[in-house]
This record gives C-alpha cells, sequence and structure tokens, in this order.
C-alpha cells in the first residue's frame, strides 16, 4: 500500500468507528468505542506526521492518544460509576433510521467534497471528504441521544473529525494545537462542572429531565 | 514590536492583567472597583487605537477601520456593564443569592471575556480568531450558569452544546478556508492570515468556497443568534445575570464581525451560491421569526432577548443586500444597536431589582411609580423600535431603501418583521410602563447615567454623524464590497 491507501484506510477506519458509535446502546461499550476511534486518530495523525514530514504532528498524535484514548474514556468510566448513572443510552430516534440517516450523510459529504475538492492536493481533499462524515455523523448522535454523557461523546467524536480535517490540510499552522488543547479543556469543562452539577441537583444525567421548562413561561 | 501598535497590545494585555489580578482579591468589594478601573482603562486604549489606524498588519495583530470601530464599542459596552455590575452584584449578595467566592470567579471570567473578544476583533489569523472566539463562549457559558440554579443550569448547558455544535463547524469552515487559499497564497501562516487572503480574494476555487462559507455562516451564526440555531439565546439572556446579557449583546457582534471578514473574502468569488443570498436569506427569517415569537413573552429579559435575534437578523439582512449603502447602515445598525441594547439591560436589571421578579405579570406602571426609571425605560424602548429621532431609526431606513432598490419583495418582507416588532414593543411599553403600578415598589437605588450616555450618543447618531464618523463608516463600507 502506498502512502495514500494507509492515510484513506485509517481515515476510512475513523468514519466506521463512527457509525459503532451511533448503534451503542450501554454506556461502556459507547465509551471503549469512542477510545478506539480516538486510537485510530492517533494512527492517523502520526502517518500524517511521517508522510507530510510535519514532525509537530507527532505531538498531536501524542496529546490525541493521551487524552482521548486513555485519560477521558478512563474519566467518564469512574463518573458513570460514581454517580451511578444508568448504563443504558437513551435515545430518541431508534438505531435502523439513524443508520440509514448516516449512510446517507456519508454519501453526501463524499459526493460534496469530492467534487467541489478537485482543485486542491489528492490526499487533502479525500481526507477532507472523510473528516466532513465524521462531523456529520458526530452530529448526528448529538441529535438522536438524550443521555448528557452520549451527547458529550457526540461532540468529542465531532472534534476527532476536526482533528482529521486539520491534518489533512498541509502544511496548517496552529490549528492542530489549538484544536487539541480547546478539546481537553471543553471535556474538563463538560466533566468537571456539568456531569457534577446535573448530578447535585437532579441525580440523573438525562437532559430531559432538566427540560422541565423549555423558555415558554 | 512596532511601537505604533502599543494600543492595540494594551487592549489585549488590560483585560488579561486584570483577570489574574482579581482570582488573586477576595473582598469582592476592591473587585468591583478593579473591574471597573481595568475596563476603563481598556475603553481609553482602544480609543487610543484611532492614533494607529493607517498602519496595517504588524505580526499576529492587525488593526483597520473596521476592527477599531468594534474594538471601541465592546470596550465602551464593557466599561459601563463593569459599573452596573458593581451595584447589580450588591444587590444579589444581599439578598443571598451569590456567594464571595463565586463573585471572585465572576470577577476574572468579566475581564478574560473582555479580553477575549478584544483579541477575535485584532487578530490578523482566521485561528486565532476563532480560538479566541471558543474561549469568550466557554467563559459565558460559566458565567450564565453561575447562579447554579435550576433554570440557569439547562440554560448554561443549552448554550453549552449548541454553540459548541456552532464553535465546531466554524473550525471545520476555518479548516476549509485555509485549504481553499492553500493552492493560491502558498503553505503556513500567510494561508491565514487576513492581508494575505484579501489580497488573493477573487482567485479561490468557487465550490469549495461556498461550502466553507456554509460552514462559517453556520458555525458563527450560532454565536450571532440567527435562526434556526438561535435556541440558546433566550435562555442565557433570561437565566444567567443581567451584566452577562449585556456582554452578550457585543458577543453577537463580534461573531457578526467574522462573519463579515468572511464574506470579504468570498465576495468576490464567482461561487455556486453568492454568500450575500446565504445571509439575506437568513437575516430574514431571523427578523420574521422573531417579531412572531415576541408575542408570546411572559418574561422582559427573553423579551428582549428575542428583540436581539430580529436586530442581529436586520444586520445580516443588510451585510447580505451589500454595497455601499447597506453596509454603511448595517455597520450604523450594529454599533447602535450594541449601545442601546446593553443600556436597556442596564435599566431592566433595575427593573427588576425593583420589582424583585422578570415576568411582566409582576411589573407594571412604572412611570407612576418610579418616573426616572419609568421614562428612561420609554425613551429606551422608543429607540430599540426604531422610530425617530434616535440612530437605530437612521440604519433601519438605510437599510430599507437599500432594500427597495435590490428588490422590493425583500423590502416589504422586511417591513413586515419591522411592524411585528414594533407592535410587540408597543404592548410590552404598556403593560411595564403605563397604567396602574403592580408588582413590589421598592425604591430605586443605584444610578442610571451610564444609561443616560448611551441614549445620548444613539440620540446624537439620530440627529447628526459628525462628518469624520461618515467618512470612516464610508471606508469601511466600500471595503466589505
Amino acid at each position: 500500500m502506498g502512502p495514500f491507501d494507509i492515510a484513506h484506510f485509517l481515515a476510512g477506519l475513523v468514519v466506521l468507528l463512527s457509525f459503532a458509535l451511533l448503534y451503542q446502546d450501554r454506556l461502556p461499550p459507547l465509551i471503549n468505542t469512542f477510545a478506539a476511534q480516538s486510537l485510530v486518530l492517533a494512527l492517523s495523525v502520526a502517518w500524517q506526521a511521517q508522510a507530510q514530514h510535519a514532525p509537530h504532528l507527532l505531538i498531536t498524535a501524542g496529546i490525541e492518544f493521551c487524552f482521548k484514548t486513555i485519560v477521558i474514556p478512563l474519566v467518564l468510566t469512574w463518573t458513570i460509576r460514581n454517580l451511578k448513572i444508568h448504563r443504558t443510552v437513551e435515545i430518541v430516534v431508534s438505531v435502523g433510521p439513524t443508520i440509514i440517516a448516516g449512510i446517507a450523510l456519508v454519501g453526501l459529504s463524499m459526493g460534496l467534497m469530492l467534487r467541489a475538492g478537485a482543485g486542491i492536493g489528492n490526499l487533502a481533499h479525500q481526507d477532507m471528504a472523510f473528516a466532513l462524515s465524521v462531523v456529520l455523523l458526530g452530529l448526528l448522535m448529538m441529535v438522536t441521544r438524550r443521555n448528557a454523557v452520549s451527547q458529550v461523546i457526540g461532540f468529542m467524536s465531532i472534534e476527532n473529525g476536526l482533528v482529521l480535517a486539520a491534518t489533512g490540510a498541509r502544511g496548517m499552522p496552529f490549528v492542530v494545537e489549538t484544536c487539541v488543547a480547546f478539546s481537553v479543556l471543553v471535556v474538563l469543562i463538560v466533566i468537571g462542572i456539568f456531569l457534577f452539577r446535573i448530578r447535585e441537583r437532579f441525580d440523573s444525567v438525562d437532559v430531559a429531565l432538566i427540560d422541565s421548562f423549555r423558555g415558554e413561561r | 514590536m512596532n511601537w505604533l501598535l502599543l494600543p492595540a497590545a494594551l487592549v489585549l494585555l488590560l483585560p488579561l492583567a486584570a483577570a489574574f489580578l482579581l482570582t488573586l482579591i477576595p473582598s469582592y468589594r476592591i473587585g468591583a472597583w478593579l473591574n471597573i478601573i481595568a475596563s476603563g482603562c481598556t475603553f481609553l486604549a482602544s480609543l487610543g487605537l484611532l492614533s494607529v489606524r493607517a498602519t496595517g498588519p504588524h505580526g499576529l495583530l492587525f488593526v483597520d477601520d473596521l476592527n477599531i470601530a468594534f474594538a471601541i464599542i465592546t470596550s465602551l459596552v464593557g466599561f459601563t456593564t463593569a459599573i452596573f455590575s458593581k451595584g447589580y452584584i450588591q444587590s444579589l449578595i444581599e439578598i443571598g443569592r451569590l456567594q464571595n467566592a463565586h463573585l471572585r470567579f465572576y470577577h476574572t471570567m468579566f475581564q478574560i471575556l473582555l479580553g477575549a473578544m478584544n483579541l477575535a476583533l485584532l487578530t490578523s489569523i482566521t485561528g486565532v480568531m476563532w480560538a479566541a472566539i471558543e474561549i469568550a463562549t466557554l467563559v459565558t457559558v460559566l458565567m450564565v450558569g453561575v447562579y447554579r440554579s435550576h433554570e440557569a443550569l439547562e440554560a448554561a448547558w443549552k448554550y453549552f452544546i449548541l454553540s459548541s455544535v456552532g464553535i465546531a463547524l466554524a473550525l471545520f469552515g476555518t479548516i476549509l478556508v485555509y485549504m481553499v487559499a492553500q493552492p493560491v497564497v502558498g503553505e503556513g501562516l500567510a494561508a491565514m492570515s487576513w492581508v494575505k487572503l484579501a489580497a488573493h480574494a477573487g482567485t479561490f476555487n468557487p465550490m469549495l468556497s461556498s461550502i466553507a462559507f456554509v460552514f462559517i455562516l453556520l458555525g458563527y451564526g450560532t454565536k450571532a443568534g440567527l435562526f434556526p440555531i438561535h435556541a440558546w439565546l433566550p435562555d442565557a439572556y433570561a437565566e444567567g445575570p443581567t451584566p452577562v446579557a449585556m456582554l452578550s449583546c457585543l458577543l453577537l457582534n463580534v461573531a457578526m464581525y467574522a462573519i463579515l471578514r468572511f464574506k470579504m473574502l468570498f465576495a468576490g468569488t464567482l461561487g455556486v451560491i453568492p454568500p450575500g443570498t446565504m445571509m439575506v436569506t437568513l437575516g430574514l427569517t431571523s427578523v420574521i421569526f422573531a417579531g412572531l415569537m415576541l408575542y408570546r413573552r411572559r418574561d422582559i429579559k427573553r423579551f428582549f432577548a428575542y428583540s436581539s435575534i430580529e436586530h442581529m437578523g436586520i444586520v445580516a439582512f443588510a451585510f447580505g443586500i451589500g454595497g455601499p449603502i447597506a453596509n454603511f447602515a448595517g455597520l450604523l445598525h450594529m454599533a447602535m444597536h450594541a449601545l442601546t441594547k446593553s443600556g436597556l439591560f442596564y435599566v431592566i436589571g433595575h427593573i427588576i431589582r425593583v420589582k424583585g421578579s422578570q415576568k411582566f405579570d409582576a411589573i407594571g406602571g412604572l412611570t407612576s411609580s418610579h418616573p426616572i426609571l419609568g421614562w428612561t425605560f420609554v425613551i429606551a424602548v422608543v429607540a430599540i423600535a426604531g422610530l425617530p429621532p434616535f440612530g437605530l431609526f437612521t440604519s433601519e431606513f438605510l437599510i430599507m431603501t437599500a432594500a427597495v432598490n435590490a428588490n422590493p419583495l425583500l423590502a416589504a418582507g422586511l417591513g413586515v418583521g419591522l411592524l411585528l416588532s414594533l407592535g410587540a414593543l408597543f404592548l410590552c411599553l404598556n403593560r411595564v410602563a403605563f397604567g396602574a403600578p403592580r408588582g413590589a415598589l421598592r425604591p430605586d437605588e443605584g444610578s442610571l447615567l451610564p444609561v443616560m450616555i448611551h441614549l445620548a450618543i444613539v440620540l446624537a447618531f439620530g440627529l447628526f454623524i459628525p462628518g469624520e464618523v461618515t467618512a470612516w463608516f464610508q471606508h469601511v463600507a466600500r471595503m466589505l464590497g
């Protein structure tokens, strides 16, 4: 396999794992799948570092690996156990239609990016198509889940898509570092403040339970 | 760094230093004073920016006519908000809704928010602007949740989820812009710098540019409160502390500034969909939607939150139409709206303190029970409704003129939206300001002077716009294309 093939293989695997996130019905496997996605992403970033001769991307890959593959899944697992959160994922739309919608979104992003990106580099625009798929699938997950933990995981998988996009763009300054730093910040804030406060007050992290008021008062 | 850029550096460093100092000061009284002093100094430094207008880019910062206007308004409103905030937290401490420890945190966040907004305005790098807006968003989330009540938590959660999705889309758009620019401008920092990008505007890949702008518009549009991604805004305004609502008016402007910068890049590209059309569509739907929603509000802060959505819709509409008149009017409208709306929230903060509630049912007959407060409220509402002789009338009139020239059907749509909100504002005035007094009748403490200053500026701009300002805004309008 040439360098493009391996990059595409890894990026495609990230997209597949996004689908795997969509059909999980319990929280622990959901967190594990997210960890797997981050691991593949870290590998993909490391490969890009090698293919683009950009050693600074290796730092990004390392941070991705440490935080999103190890630390955050562990913290989330610990949170679930200690807060005695229900282990099931409350879904709004059932798995079948969600997967079909997901396939449609991937088709859309492939069609769009492969046509629009014809002018830019070969590796870059195909990576962009994968990245857009991951972002859209993450959005879909946030829309179809009610549970605060799974929404946060959906958001972090969007961030994974962004990292994929940023590393695919040749020679892009700052953004990879910014991206990683902020995803860590976001995750810390979410876990530290919202989950604990929501738990503290409502004995659940189901967002529907704090939906008692909908702005219509 | 060039010494000419000193004011620009000061505008960024003062809030940062103040934020650091405020974490160290345990007393909230000293903290509140320090907050006022720091915001005041930042405002003075932002006026200093006028002396470096023509210096162009320097490293990561750059100053041009467009961002100076925004930086001055941001710093001015930040200053008056800090003054308001001092009296506001005093009353909250008295009723026990806030503790001293929260206030230390609150003041630090206040300064970080101001610094982040100024950074977003003055940076010359697209990626840094994105990061600054993200910081501002996260800080606002924390400030909205500071009461820790059931409603404040839900508002903060909703705000967090929606705005982080918006922020994610904006980052994707920023990356796409880099990819569009990279074949033309070259790799590295150059392809993220406004100046270099603007120099090559018009040569970018059209289809990819269009996709990039869609992401930018949806992403930053979330922060600017445009329909249909506005849902966080009423909750955040209503459930957070009132100073946060005042500062949020500024954040809306910063997000709109981001959209404008990108629109300048892509306006010349023969895209699949012109950026202006997308902005007109989002703007017009926001105006009409907000006009309809205004009628069903029972909460005074929520009511004026929808009014903010309406005004940001008008601004997006104006810049979408484009051309010298509409751009000029859009710029004027943003400035006038920020001043009027933050002044209005200042008055509303006083009203809530007097009445002990923010529900319309508990507020009534203010002009007879508290004449000064009541009439100030009436004047502020007349100003926000876009009636003469205030500045918002000038801008709305110009926007209408430009819309009639562009397409009479669009002008009719805008007219319907404006009339809808005018009716709702009159109903609101009738309930709150006139008739028999309702609700508690506590005396009003604290000065309304900052509101008077805001309203005086808005009135002055309605009667007479100084020639210097006209020339300046006209130059910006030409820049915007």
